[in-house]
């Protein structure tokens, strides 16, 4: 991603200073040792505040490290082997890709659907583009108390809908898959229109000639978008899936507020059977309402690498993607 | 936008059979963005019988000011508001302020690590803060900083977004020919930020505060961790209101109302910028 800042220095013209011209050693001081004290205030707080923490949670996950205890015990990695033996992990990490899935797969794919419908001479943009960006600019916690209305079992509109076309009201909260729908509905509602704004700015970088002369082909719309548009936006599409990994993968705040809604006790651990808790909401419940510091870095850790092997995984997946598209 | 289409191309577009049917897909998108933020709108502005009618209320009702009332007397909400401005506040105009300057020294000086500090700050993006959050809560505890506000500001003051997106800005959109002439004139780095560099990040430095201000206001999950219920953020405040025992919509959503309304109206008034910055730092990405 450094590449256009590299292209950059190489493109810049040489200095015009006539040769033989001695620079003052003031100037000299300068140019070479100011660059450093522009980005400093951003990497003293940077290293103090970003990457610190990061490293340090490696050193905590060694000990059995509690708040309400003054004495660290150096336990080397008990925590891990108890974390991989713990069954409420493992629940979170099923709940975390079970959202995932449903979120991420759907939206971006109506994202996708919706930059073509967008990429097109079209009256009143800037409306459409605003309304689309709108569920963004509205705080998680306010998409969930929404949400947590219209998903209501009593007086929810869902379900007054639901029942006004002769099917049943559903308990949204209360069982696996329906909780697992309502949540990735709020995460889906939230983040389409980002990453439909996201694909619009890459499809608007594609030549207009590809279309031109796919449309005097006879090439209808959704073969331009499959045989045009995809191929040349893969690289955005593959940052997207990478960017909505990572997404999923840290979902904390609708488990722990639809949880909140419904029954006060079920902030932490995400409905009374676990049914919705995520592994972000799960290392909360270790950390901040157990104090257990040291088994929720253990957890920390096991979760960012499971980050990566998810990141990973789809990044092939897209890669891959490319090999059924050309052939 | 539409200038760089020739009018062949428009023409063929305009023949194509779906067009009817692309409007009648985005318009019901926009009704789908719009009608939950409506409708919190709606239920806040009732009282809870109302919310039990078969069919429910569609249009607003009259009680919309006594339950925001209402909202002021259950929870800290004022404080929490003048908590929230001074936060998302000092963290915006300290976010413009770094970015730029960072964004100047990679986009256009030279000097040695330039690339790999870069290619470092480009990498941390991507690596999810709820690894480093436990070490981060127990440093708080350490500077004494729980239950205050620095423990919200000082971690956010720097963002390696901002660092990333005006360096893409400056990089493009400041003439190195610029710098050269006043480094001819004998202007100083320093002075030529001032006088160059800052007139010309202007418009970026403005899109990037307005995320960054959106992003800390809406900010939840670490003001929840490190804030006590009595000195919150707004979010938090409103978390609170929203989750107790008794489930008492109107007033939930009237706190919502009241902490995300005037977000929706400052991003109606200016998200063709917003929408414009994104799109460009996606380009780019």
């Amino acid at each position: 991603m450094s590449a256009p800042v590299k292209a950059e220095a190489r493109s810049r013209p040489a200095p015009s200073r006539p040769a033989g011209h001695p620079r003052p050693r003031r100037h000299l001081f300068d140019t070479k040792i100011s660059p450093y004290a522009y980005i400093s205030p951003f990497f003293l707080l940077f290293f103090a505040f970003g990457l610190f923490p990061l490293a340090y949670t490696a050193w905590v996950s060694l000990y059995d490290w509690n708040l309400l205890s003054s004495e660290q015990t150096f336990v080397g990695l008990d925590n891990y082997t108890e974390l991989l033996a713990d069954e409420y992990f493992w629940n979170a990490a099923f709940n975390t890709l079970s959202i995932g899935v449903l979120s991420a797969v759907p939206q971006l794919l109506f994202a996708l659907w919706l930059a073509h419908l967008l990429n097109r001479p079209l009256r009143a943009q800037t409306f459409f583009r605003v309304t689309l960006l709108l569920p963004n600019v509205t705080s998680v916690v306010a998409v969930v108390v929404i949400f947590s209305q219209l998903f209501g079992r009593e007086f929810g509109l869902i379900n007054m809908v639901l029942e006004a076309f002769g099917l049943g009201r559903i308990d949204w909260q209360a069982g696996t898959a329906t909780s697992h729908a309502a949540i990735a509905t709020m995460i889906m509602w939230r983040w389409t229109g980002y990453n439909a704004l996201i694909y619009l700015a890459a499809m608007q970088a594609v030549p207009r000639e590809l279309y031109e002369a796919a449309t005097l082909d006879g090439a209808s719309t959704f073969r331009q978008l499959v045989s045009i548009t995809i191929p040349m936006i893969r690289p955005t599409i593959i940052f997207t899936v990478i960017v909505s990994t990572i997404g999923s993968m840290q979902v904390i705040a609708e488990p722990m507020l639809f949880g909140a809604q419904v029954s006060a006790g079920a902030m932490a651990t995400g409905g009374a059977d676990r049914q919705f808790q995520t592994l972000a909401l799960y290392l909360y419940e270790q950390g901040f309402r157990s104090f257990e510091f040291g088994y929720a870095s253990a957890a920390a850790w096991v979760m960012f690498l499971l980050v990566v092997i998810v990141v990973g995984i789809n990044f092939l997946l897209v890669r891959r993607m490319r090999g059924s598209l050309d052939s | 936008m539409t200038n760089r289409h020739t009018t062949s191309i428009r023409r063929a577009w305009q023949s194509i059979a779906s067009r009817p049917l692309t409007y009648l897909t985005l318009t019901a998108v926009a009704f789908f963005s719009a009608f939950p933020i409506y409708w919190s709108v709606v239920v806040a502005s009732h009282d809870n019988s109302a919310l039990a009618q078969i069919p429910p209320p569609l249009l607003p009702g009259g009680n919309f000011f006594a339950n925001v009332a209402r909202v002021f007397d259950t929870a800290p909400f004022q404080l929490a508001l003048l908590n929230s401005v001074l936060v998302a506040g000092s963290i915006t105009i300290s976010v413009m302020l770094f970015s730029t300057l960072a964004g100047f020294a990679f986009a256009k000086l030279r000097f040695r690590g330039r690339n790999a500090l870069l290619v470092l700050v480009i990498a941390t993006m991507m690596v999810p803060t709820q690894l480093g959050i436990i070490p981060l809560y127990m440093m708080m505890i350490k500077l004494e900083w729980t239950g205050t506000m620095y423990a919200v500001i000082v971690p956010s003051l720097v963002s390696a977004f901002g660092v990333f997106f005006m360096t893409q800005y400056l990089s493009r959109a400041l003439p190195t020919e610029l710098i050269e002439a006043g480094r001819v004139d004998g202007a100083s780095t320093w002075a030529l930020f001032w006088r160059v560099v800052l007139p010309i990040a202007r418009p970026a430095a403005a899109v990037l505060g307005m995320l960054t201000f959106m992003t800390a206001w809406n900010d939840y999950f670490w003001p929840l961790v490190v804030l006590t219920p009595e000195n919150p953020t707004v979010q938090v405040a409103l978390s609170q209101l929203a989750a107790g025992y008794v489930q008492d919509f109107t007033l939930g959503l009237a706190g919502t109302a009241v902490a995300t309304l005037p977000l929706v109206l400052v991003f109606a008034l200016l998200g063709r910028h917003i929408i414009g910055g994104i799109m460009q730092g996606a380009v780019k990405g």
